[in-house]
């Protein structure tokens, strides 16, 4: 699969909560949203803590761009937008939160739970980005 | 424990390829299951349907002229009907009506109204965060929760594929089954199928097909005066755990863990005590892993404990006897046609596929993409 393959699909405008979010991917920055009163990590961003229920206390974190995937499926067949086969994980940070992405391999089929992935970006026409990930290099 | 309600009348409508609009399937399953009852119409001041528009139980009210005293349209894809059973059961105890309709209808295959993304609300967080990367919706979540399952547990696909070939030998028993004269399905078959997201193939997914069903409850002492065998309802329960694709930590544990245990404590009956199980198997996986979650075997002990034909015809765990959404009819919403199939177990009507001298059935529901758990335990009126 390569990153131009998939370029199609809209993305939707951010909204009020997540707007912080999608600016830092135009600076290919991936943020965690995480909560100061009591330290708990959540994706997507939401308006409150989902661990304490604080709203006043959410806060961003920088992502340090390592993940490993959690589970992960070839996509076979083709949906508008996209060109099979690619990669759909979940994708296990270790800042603490699971992230939906695709990683972005010329063997799809090689893929699986446990492996070390690294950050990579894919650009979007209004030149926010979405965050894919690459296996990395052994 | 158990409740004081119980289903005086089931029905499918027309299943398959019908060339009929959903809300003439709904009113066919609805004037089936008031027939199989011996009521009509006007006994009706209840009503629970989805998947009709969004006012569906309105719009069904409206279709057939009711102006019911109770209604309730919670979407929770194919579990809503065992979620429609508690909150029937609660209205009827509470006086709030007498006699609930629960009914669905969907002629998604005659409309060609399925896409393989799902339906995507731009306004959701999956559509920024989940959509862009092109999963199939549902199958990539279930095929992720299968992948992780396997590699946890050191499971084969070969051994997955039993859930469908085990399907497909009840359906081989039941004329209403979209598969019915298909023959028999190999776990060769099921791992040639075309592969639609690894590890699953077309043959591990549901059936795409037209269909709808519906069930009348009433108060047990007034069912006990109507012309079918009261089926009691002994429990229920419940559990919403996620919308996006990341909520859930362990993808191998579902919320059927809470919604069976609730079900169990509130009959007063255990796994054990179950004769027939009707599992909502949208895919092969979803069975393994509501077997486990709602007890019957242990963690990551399933695909042992399915082996040998324990859950085909004849074996020892009757499951899934209609032929299942994998092989007998799968309209979108399946939960109805899970307690249509129970209770028709429980009275006996089932013919071929008939689970001898079964008093107690299980029907759980499942939404979305391991959303939405409900469980009921229905019996026979000792």
């Amino acid at each position: 699969m390569s990153t131009e393959a998939q370029q199609s699909h809209q993305v939707p405008e951010p909204d009020e909560v997540t707007e912080p979010w999608w600016e830092a991917t135009r600076r290919r920055v991936l943020l965690v949203q995480r909560c100061a009163a009591c330290g708990h990590a959540q994706h997507p961003p939401r308006a409150l803590c989902t661990a304490c229920g604080s709203a006043r206390d959410l806060d961003w974190s920088q992502a340090s761009g390592d993940g490993v995937v959690d589970a992960c499926t070839v996509v076979e067949r083709a949906m508008p937008g996209f060109r099979p086969p690619y990669v759909v994980a979940r994708v296990r940070l270790p800042e603490g939160v699971l992230l939906l992405s695709n990683v972005v391999t010329e063997h799809p089929h090689d893929v699986g739970v446990g492996d070390a992935l690294r950050l990579d970006w894919r650009p979007l026409p209004d030149g926010r980005a979405l965050p894919v990930f690459v296996p990395s290099e052994r | 424990m158990s409740t004081s309600v119980a289903i005086v009348g089931a029905a499918e409508s027309d299943l398959g390829v019908t060339g009929r609009s959903i809300l003439g399937l709904q009113a066919q399953a609805i004037g089936r299951a008031l027939d199989d009852a011996g009521l009509t119409l006007a006994d009706v001041d209840g009503l629970a349907t989805t998947g009709v528009s969004r006012f569906s139980a309105t719009q069904v009210a409206d279709y057939l002229g009711l102006r019911p005293a109770w209604t309730d349209s919670t979407f929770a894809g194919g579990s809503a009907f065992e979620m429609y059973v508690a909150r029937a059961v609660q209205a009827i105890e509470a006086g709030q009506c007498s006699t609930v309709v629960i009914s669905y209808g969907s002629n998604q295959r005659s409309a060609r109204s399925r896409s393989l993304g799902g339906v995507v609300e731009s306004h959701t967080p999956e559509a920024q965060f989940e959509t862009p990367y092109g999963p199939l919706y549902p199958i990539s979540y279930y095929a992720m929760a299968a992948q992780r399952y396997l590699h946890r547990y050191g499971g084969t696909r070969e051994r997955l594929a039993e859930v469908a070939v085990a399907a497909r030998e009840w359906a081989l028993l039941n004329p209403a089954a979209f598969r019915h004269g298909a023959g028999p399905l190999s776990v060769a078959d099921v791992l040639g199928a075309p592969v639609v997201s690894t590890p699953l193939t077309t043959a591990d997914c549901c059936l795409v097909t037209d269909g709808g069903g519906a069930v009348v409850l009433t108060s047990l002492d007034r069912a006990r005066d109507l012309r079918r065998p009261p089926v009691r309802v002994l429990g229920y329960g419940e559990c919403t755990t996620n919308t996006s694709m990341t909520a859930v930590d362990d993808l191998t544990v579902t919320g059927a863990v809470e919604s069976g245990r609730a079900a169990f404590a509130r009959a007063g009956l255990t796994p054990a005590d179950v004769d027939v199980a009707e599992v909502y198997d949208s895919f092969t996986i979803t069975v393994v892993l509501t077997l486990e979650a709602l007890g019957f075997c242990g963690r990551g002990e399933a695909l042992d404990w399915i082996a040998g034909g324990r859950i085909r015809p004849g074996g020892d765990f009757p499951l899934d006897t209609s032929g299942g959404g994998l092989s007998y009819c799968h309209p979108g919403q399946y939960g109805v046609l899970l307690l249509v199939e129970a209770v028709r177990q429980l009275r006996g009507e089932c013919g071929a596929r008939q689970v001898p001298g079964a008093e107690i059935a299980l029907a759980h529901g499942t939404g979305g993409i391991l959303s939405t758990h409900a469980t009921v335990l229905l019996g026979v009126d000792r």
